[in-house]
């Protein structure tokens, strides 16, 4: 087993996604911690295979290549911690996305109050609601016990009644729950999470503990009407997913056990990450992570007072994908493809890809269709995560995306893409940001495995991340402003460090770019036209320090939200010419 | 870098475990051999569940109604069985509504299970049984021809197989499904409307076995009655070479068409399994490859998406692909005699 990371000097940090595994090796590397190698293998959590233990003994086979050095033994079992021969591993931490979609059932009192609370909570791991209980349900409870019986759920979260409140109602809706587990056959038992009035946890253990031994309970999430706090529910669901993982997946066991406990969901090490940044870099601004993958969508803000987690596998593009068109049409994902690709076309893919999630676009018809496919999801997905957003949170308007420095963004769709110009154009387009921003591409996908770690050792996550493991895309800048296409919305001078300047007049429908190498610093100078604001106030500019990346300092005059053209021939070429202009083809 | 296997197998060992979705009693015997339409388990099963509130109708204490309460747990009640009677100079009394089974008793209550039917799990193919699942099914052993595809509607049956296309791109019609055609299993291509699903199921057929489906006709397909395979995916695909040889080649045999929907996790794939003869027991089909020369391979996705070919060489390192998107890649020759740099997740071994 893993000794405790604190003392540790290496740590070997591994995610299983649906499609990849990865295992990646911090060390420490000149007095600090550095990201030194990743290995890759296919994830192995499907048939033949079914058991994930496979793939990530080829992830580690990988990295062990590059590293020169053994990290599993004859036996192909982990070597801990670090031999004096250099083998081996002080620490490791695993992450996990692999796997079915969790089907979860919410119980609670109030639509709007208890029942909000538990879609929030259980749309922060990786599941699907399925069914709804709640006080105005009108359904016999036989029928809500058949109905539970049919769903078969891996999961039930129960929410209500605020701390030393209600509490028969509450019980009522215990008993077809209870009823239902009891019938169920013992393998096909949920687990079930109570996170409602403290008061009655007691209770609630005694109803229905006997009949679901995978009974959890947590801090009420809506402990007074006023107050929501998922937190200490989110950390005790993901345990709880890990759980069913081990029940669904052979082995998460055994990663369980080499990690020492430090097995986590990916979505929930991300969004651990992305808390612990917004409390280290605490700003006026939130923090954002994105992460496109093959089994979800996950989105992550860290605001001053509020986190918010959203993990949606229906916008997943992995065997979700063909589900895509019960939130969306033809027409709408198409408006993002440069190519007159028909929607016949993109039907088959859409049922094609489902078939096979981990296949990649190796023409650039199917690259122009992925990525078209992409921009849709992350555009529903971040529609859905804003809902959540504090109302408090910093923004230029109140229908427009808050404002956030910076945004880390990754996931297969996202890293994969075959320049960071492409990767740019998809954020751009479907997350819509505002004002002034940083965009840091998690190439590796670090981030979750930061997330996991931190909890361990809170040194390694800053270190890394300060130490150039992401790739800065760049700065961008992003006026609100209401103008006709070609208008001058925004004049701009940057001072690089050797004094010399570029500048840039953006005309409103375009984008435009100056360079600015990564690791190089300069000076913006930002002149607003017309009342653009970029965060200085409607019409008023300023001067700001702004750091380089592979695509330097990118203006977006566009509009927002991002209006496109309802002719498809000019639709088709502005869409060629805005990726002309980061760099693509 | 380890390759998956599509199976489409001319002769091999198949070994199937058939089991029921909840538990049940198994009818088979070891080394009993078995047809397609044998039944070899069953099981009882209530669809619905009456809750009595016994304290609430007799207007009594949950535990004074516990105590007035005739029935226990497993006990089956006849419609208007007498559960419990209140007490009183006129007692109201609680009766069963529908024939059922006691679930449990308590808290003033009763659960019954109503509505049961027996469901019966046939054994799906021609073979040996090798081995009992207790209360849940067994594992059947069968060699033959072996075809997977990759979307089944759920349903499984047998018969003759019958080819009513000429080429591997052919379409199935309506018109082309007359009443010779009753009772048999149908070798069909492409189906691009609905008709010729709904004309299969007025003759009706033992099962459809498609090259590719239009999307939007899947809600139809799968409220079919007979099974329908989906061989190589959705649109106009034609019927991969290696697929359409071997069934077009086993016309007037018995097929099973056991179109159960994929589960990547648990294995559960669509597939067509034809009988053959034994002299000895063939090897099983692998389950696992390494990409290397010489291997034929099916084309994933776009270009030439469908397509047979065969690995000319696996290429070091990550290979620029035409997309721009870096990969792991292997040179293959296609069966129509082009060669294209493909990337190794996009392919699959056939075998």
């Amino acid at each position: 087993m893993a000794s405790s990371l604190v003392d540790g000097n290496s740590i070997l940090a591994v995610d299983v996604g649906a499609a990849s595994t990865r295992a990646v090796m911090f060390d420490v590397v000149e007095g600090e911690y550095r990201f030194v190698a990743s290995g890759i293998a296919p994830s192995t959590a499907e048939a033949p295979f079914k058991d994930v233990s496979e793939g990530v003994r080829n992830a580690i086979i990988n990295l062990q290549e590059i590293l020169g050095k053994s990290l599993l033994d004859g036996s192909r079992d982990l070597i801990t911690p670090s031999q004096p021969n250099g083998s081996g591993v002080d620490g490791m931490v695993v992450t996990i996305s692999a796997g079915p979609t969790i089907k979860a059932v919410l119980v609670g009192l109030l639509k709007d109050v208890s029942l909000e609370s538990a879609r929030r909570l259980t749309e922060s791991t990786y599941a699907r609601i399925v069914e709804t209980i709640g006080l105005n349900d009108r359904r016999k409870p036989e029928q809500q016990i058949d109905s539970i019986l049919r769903i078969q759920p891996d999961l039930i979260v129960i929410t209500g009644g605020t701390d030393g409140g209600a509490s028969r109602s509450i019980q009522k809706l215990l008993e077809p729950i209870g009823l239902a587990s009891f019938i169920l056959p013992a393998e096909k038992v949920p687990a079930v999470l109570f996170a409602g009035n403290e008061k009655i946890t007691g209770e609630v253990k005694s109803l229905i503990g006997s009949f679901a031994p995978a009974l959890h309970t947590s801090p009420n999430v809506r402990p007074s009407l006023e107050t929501e706090d998922l937190e200490p529910a989110q950390s005790e669901l993901a345990r709880m997913v890990v759980n069913i993982r081990k029940r669904q997946i052979k082995g998460v066991d055994l990663l369980d056990l080499w990690s020492g406990g430090h097995l986590l969901p990916t979505a929930y090490a991300t969004g651990r990450m992305v808390r612990f940044l917004a409390k280290v870099y605490s700003a006026e601004k939130g923090i954002l992570s994105i992460d496109l993958g093959a089994s979800a969508a996950v989105i992550s803000a860290g605001f001053k007072n509020k986190f918010t987690l959203g993990v949606y596998p229906q916008f997943g593009l992995g065997e979700n994908l063909a589900g895509l068109l019960n939130y969306t049409t033809l027409e709408d994902i198409l408006r993002w493809s440069p190519l007159d690709i028909s929607e016949g076309v993109l039907r088959d893919y859409l049922y094609q890809k489902a078939l096979y999630p981990s296949t990649i676009a190796a023409t650039k018809e199917d690259l122009a269709l992925s990525q078209a496919v992409a921009r849709q999801a992350l555009y529903l997905a971040m529609q859905s995560a804003r809902r959540d957003f504090p109302r408090t949170a910093s923004r230029l308007k109140p229908t427009l995306t808050p404002l956030f420095e910076p945004i880390l963004t990754g996931g297969g769709a996202l890293s994969d893409a075959s320049r960071p110009g492409q990767s740019l154009l998809m954020l751009l387009d479907s997350l819509q940001p505002v004002g002034v921003t940083t965009v840091i591409l998690d190439q590796n996908n670090l981030l979750p495995l930061l997330g996991a770690a931190a909890a361990q050792n809170n040194i390694l996550p800053v270190q890394v991340i300060e130490s150039g493991a992401f790739l800065s895309v760049g700065t961008v800048i992003v006026p609100v402003v209401s103008a006709s296409y070609g208008i001058p919305i925004l004049r701009s001078t940057l001072t690089y460090e050797n004094g010399s300047e570029a500048r840039v007049d953006l005309k409103y429908g375009s984008l435009e770019s100056l360079p600015l190498s990564s690791g190089e610093t300069g000076n913006l100078e930002i002149q607003c036209l017309r009342g653009a604001d970029v965060g200085f106030g409607p019409g008023r500019g300023g001067t700001i320090s702004v750091t380089g990346g592979a695509l330097g300092v990118v203006f977006d005059g566009r509009g927002r939200p991002l209006n496109l053209p309802a002719d498809a021939v000019r639709r088709r070429e502005l869409i060629k010419k805005w990726n002309w202009t980061l760099g693509g083809e | 870098m380890q390759a998956p296997v599509h199976h489409i197998v001319g002769y091999t060992s198949i070994l199937r475990e058939r089991l029921l979705p909840i538990p049940g009693t198994v009818l088979a015997r070891l080394n009993q051999k078995v047809s397609p339409n044998d039944v070899i388990a069953e099981a009882n099963w209530a669809r619905e569940h009456v809750l009595l509130n016994v304290a609430r109708t007799l207007g009594v204490s949950p535990n004074a109604a516990d105590r007035l309460i005739k029935c226990k747990a497993d006990d089956r009640l006849a419609a208007s069985a007498e559960i419990a009677v209140g007490k009183g100079l006129f007692p109201r009394s609680v009766t069963a509504q529908r024939e059922g089974r006691v679930v449990v008793v308590g808290g003033g209550q009763v659960l019954m299970e109503v509505g049961e039917s027996k469901m019966e799990l046939r054994a799906g193919i021609s073979g040996t049984v090798i081995e009992i699942i207790p209360n849940r099914g067994a594992v059947i052993q069968t060699a033959g021809a072996l075809v997977q595809g990759v979307w089944g509607n759920g349903r499984i049956d047998s018969g003759l197989l019958a080819n009513l296309i000429e080429q591997p791109d052919g379409v199935l019609t309506a018109g082309r499904l007359d009443v010779s055609m009753r009772g048999f299993v149908i070798l069909g291509g492409m189906v691009k409307d609905a008709e010729a699903l709904k004309s299969a199921a007025d003759l009706p057929v033992r099962g459809l076995i498609l090259s590719s489906l239009y999307p939007s006709l899947i809600p139809q397909a799968r409220e079919m009655r007979y099974p329908i395979i989906v061989i190589d995916g959705f649109g106009s695909l034609p019927m991969n070479s290696a697929a359409y040889k071997l069934l077009s080649t086993n016309v007037k045999r018995e097929a099973t068409v056991n179109a159960e929907a994929r589960d990547r996790y648990s294995g559960a794939c669509p597939e067509i399994i034809i009988p053959l003869p034994v002299s000895a027991v063939p090897p099983a089909p692998r389950e696992v490859e390494t990409f290397a020369p010489g291997l034929q391979v099916r084309m994933r996705r776009p270009p030439a998406m469908g397509l047979l070919g065969s690995i000319v060489a696996v290429k070091p390192g990550l290979t620029t692909l035409l997309s721009g998107l870096r990969a792991p890649a292997a040179e293959v020759k296609l069966e129509n005699g082009e060669t294209v740099i493909a990337p190794l997740i996009n392919l699959e071994v056939v075998g």
